[in-house]
């Protein structure tokens, strides 16, 4: 019993050692002199300051800008440090009461425009982090922007292209349109 | 279903069957003490672990030494994840400041993670050091693990030996399993996730400037900090202004590739795999699933060359992955069907693949991420379930009735699809013993398998493996039903909130991990209830294939003849699934009739 003990502490120090302290070091050497970026955070910068994340999403609420998938972190939304989801069941009424307050929103936003909105710009993301929306709510809000900003739709649609990613190797994952780097080449192009 | 959503699934599980017979024969030799080529490397780290753990390589154990050996290793580290938690606050590498946790949360999470459950009280962001992550977390995601294989090691040596009375050694094959097979995965995994986003850093939490600021309606609070209420005692609130976005980052991919290989599945972040850090592209969710069933699918392949059979192996692995096809087609199916209500409300669902410009995944999106879409997230949760990974990648508490009941149901049927690494198979392995004794009672013969006969021993250890979880998930769910610690924390009303206790004892007493995650489990009922429930459904299995492994190791084979029932026909692969699935349906079906069944007729009503 007592060799048994000591093989426990034993290996369970020298394990800690080499998965616990070995491996995650070994890793980080490794990302930061191969993806340095990417082991930071995917961090992008504007003179010299981080003004996000390339893979986080940010909120928008000004009809001037795209706006994104709904979040549920608190206690407010974009909240990067405590990542949630709405964890509403589908029969849930406070689920279908946001979605009514969401689509009520975006009819104010944009009168006149009664198309179809598509589900993910008025249901809450996973991680309440989301950085995409779909290109057809991307498409759904484009002649909103093109008015507020005072530019052509075509010209909306020309960056919107340009900020939409396929799917990954032609056919992993989804289409997606990434909304704040959309968002900050807007307000590069037209403030 | 698009024809996008069968060529991903399609390649999913084309990738997952090529890699099983490669990496199954690793593993065998990695199990029967033969050179691997990464002992030239790792060798010596190998060796020096044996000689100061006073460790004889070549000492063979009985079951009872192998079985007290595993759990005072697991002992060990169930301290050790509790004390770092309990006084992280005074350790270094915690540059967010975070204090001590709580002792039910401890205790907690100290379970979780050494019965490779991974259920998650906790925010882990908001909760743990980067040394609790580090030095407690990441290293129980890789000997639970170990443990698992170790215990599938001395099952098919049960098996495979005769007459013998010893099934391995403990300490050789949990260090060889951590050191041969799961870091040198996790290493290249690491790496994977890295070059497509996931962080890897020690560094503090970035903060950055927001492109729109924006507000919220926070607490108002006086001057020394107490929120002020109004003469209704309601509180009252005032606009908060935000400029700026905190990032949480970390060593986090690090932890991200051993959670998905070894069919752990603790997250980093509270929200798992749908954090944009922890899965950060289509390309990284594929690898990271892939990681999920990967090494439960290859060990079935191990398992039938160790047993000098490979056709054995196959055959298991088989009825695994039509069962995962089957319960994976409705989960899409409902998904994609989305939530009837929204309809109504000027919202589309409607999947639209063809037209760039307009496309979109459609479904029901409320908890999933747009990168994933609905073919991602639900073979994902699937897959998950299936194993005993419990990561996830979309919120399953906002999934459809039918679309929650896949998972749940998965992990009641005893996690043997696929399973825990080590722990699906030496479970299913339990199943194919039901099944064979069922098939002897039906031919009346004496049944055997693998040339080994099957009595009365082995079949009561086998329904004790298979009652023991069963019965922590219809107990400890009605144990919370009928309390007021249990009913409190539930979130959502009706018979989903049902749903989310079922699921919480499903995930916990199975040791998956996943969670329907409304349910406020943070309190000392849930803490204390599901961490018993999670040690139930850990060792008591585990005790009970060891004493198979013990019984069957000393048997004689017998030489098969023509009343000989063989075990790797289609026929034997229909019994085996049958038998998996009408124990877990006569056990839960039930239950799930009070929560997911009861809630799709009210929501298709």
């Amino acid at each position: 019993m007592w060799q048994q003990i000591r093989a426990s502490v034993v290996s369970l120090l020298m394990l800690t050692v080499v998965t616990g302290v070995i491996y995650p070091l070994a890793v980080t050497g490794v990302a930061a002199a191969v993806f340095p970026s990417q082991a930071a955070g995917s961090l992008i910068y504007r003179q010299g300051h981080p003004v996000g994340s390339a893979l986080i999403g940010q909120q928008f609420d000004d009809p001037k800008y795209f706006w994104g998938r709904p979040s549920a972190t608190g206690p407010m939304p974009y909240n990067a440090a405590a990542s949630s989801g709405s964890n509403y069941g589908p029969l849930n009424p406070a689920l279908l009461e946001a979605v009514r307050a969401r689509v009520e929103a975006l009819r104010q936003a944009d009168p006149g425009n009664d198309r179809l909105i598509p589900v993910d710009l008025v249901t809450a993301s996973g991680s309440g982090l989301d950085p995409h929306i779909s290109p057809a709510a991307a498409d759904y809000q484009v002649a909103r922007v093109a008015r507020l900003r005072g530019l052509t739709e075509e010209q909306v649609r020309v960056l919107v292209a340009g900020h939409t990613q396929g799917r990954q190797m032609a056919v992993l994952g989804e289409p997606g349109v990434n909304v704040w780097q959309l968002n900050l080449a807007l307000d590069e192009a037209k403030p | 279903m698009t024809t996008n959503g069968v060529i991903q699934v399609g390649l999913y599980l084309g990738a997952l069957l090529l890699l099983a017979k490669p990496l199954g024969a690793y593993m065998a030799r990695v199990y029967q003490g033969q050179s691997v080529g990464l002992d030239r490397v790792l060798g010596g780290v190998e060796r020096l672990i044996y000689r100061l753990s006073g460790v004889r390589a070549d000492g063979e154990m009985t079951w009872t030494s192998y079985a007290a050996a595993m759990l005072l290793f697991n002992l060990a580290g169930l301290l050790a994840v509790y004390g770092l938690q309990r006084f992280q606050g005074g350790l270094p590498l915690n540059p967010a400041g975070l204090g001590a946790v709580t002792v039910d949360s401890s205790f907690n999470t100290a379970v979780s993670f050494v019965t490779n459950t991974n259920w998650q009280g906790y925010g882990g962001e908001t909760t743990m050091s980067y040394l609790t992550q580090m030095l407690g977390l990441t290293v129980q995601n890789f000997l639970s693990a170990a443990t698992g294989m170790a215990v599938l090691a001395a099952l098919i040596r049960g098996l495979a030996r005769k007459k013998a009375d010893t099934v391995g050694n403990f300490w050789v094959d949990m260090t060889r399993s951590t050191l041969y097979i799961l870091l040198p995965a996790a290493l290249v995994l690491a790496a994977a996730l890295v070059w497509q986003g996931v962080p890897q850093t020690l560094a503090p939490y970035p903060t950055v400037t927001l492109a729109q600021p924006t507000s919220y309606d926070g607490p108002q609070t006086d001057a020394d900090g107490n929120a002020v209420t109004d003469e209704a005692g309601q509180a009252l609130t005032e606009k908060v202004a935000v400029t700026a976005q905190t990032i949480a980052v970390g060593p986090v991919a690090s932890q991200v590739a051993i959670k998905q290989l070894g069919t752990n599945g603790g997250g980093f972040f509270n929200v798992n795999s749908a954090h944009p850090l922890e899965n950060p592209t289509p390309l990284s969710n594929f690898l990271e699933v892939l990681a999920i069933l990967l090494i439960p699918a290859a060990l079935c392949y191990t398992f039938g060359k160790m047993v000098g059979d490979t056709r054995q192996g196959w055959a298991v692995l088989a009825a695994m992955t039509i069962l995962l096809v089957g319960f994976l087609i409705p989960c899409l199916w409902a998904e994609q069907a989305g939530n009837p209500a929204l309809p109504g409300l000027g919202v589309s669902q409607a999947a639209e693949d063809t037209q760039r410009p307009l496309a979109t995944a459609g479904g029901n999106m409320e908890g999933k991420e747009v990168r994933f879409g609905i073919v991602n997230s639900a073979l994902w949760a699937t897959a998950t379930t299936a194993a005993s990974n419990g990561s996830v990648n979309s919120m399953h508490d906002s999934f459809t009735p039918i679309g929650g009941l896949i998972p749940m149901a998965l992990m009641q049927l005893g996690e043997v699809i696929f399973g825990g690494v080590g722990s699906g198979l030496y479970g299913m392995l339990v199943f194919v013993i039901l099944a064979v004794f069922i098939a002897g009672l039906m031919v009346g013969r004496t049944p055997e398998y693998l040339g080994k006969k099957i009595e009365a021993f082995e079949m009561k250890m086998a329904s004790l493996a298979v009652l023991a979880p069963c019965a922590a998930v219809l107990l400890g769910t009605a144990l919370a039903v009928v309390t007021d610690g249990g009913l409190r924390t539930i979130f959502n009303p009706g018979a989903h909130g049902f749903s989310e206790v079922l699921y919480a004892f499903s995930s916990a007493s199975n040791n998956n991990g996943s969670a329907f995650a409304g349910l406020g489990a943070n309190t000392p009922f849930y803490n204390s209830t599901l961490g018993a429930a999670m040690l139930l459904g850990r060792y008591v299995v585990m005790i009970a294939v060891l004493a198979i492994a013990g019984s069957l190791a000393a048997k004689r084979a017998v030489p098969a003849s023509a009343g000989t029932l063989p075990t790797h026909t289609p026929l034997f692969v229909v019994l085996v699934m049958s038998v998996v699935l009408v124990i877990g349906a006569l056990t839960f079906v039930p239950a799930l009739a009070l929560g997911p069944i009861v809630e799709h007729l009210m929501m298709i009503g």
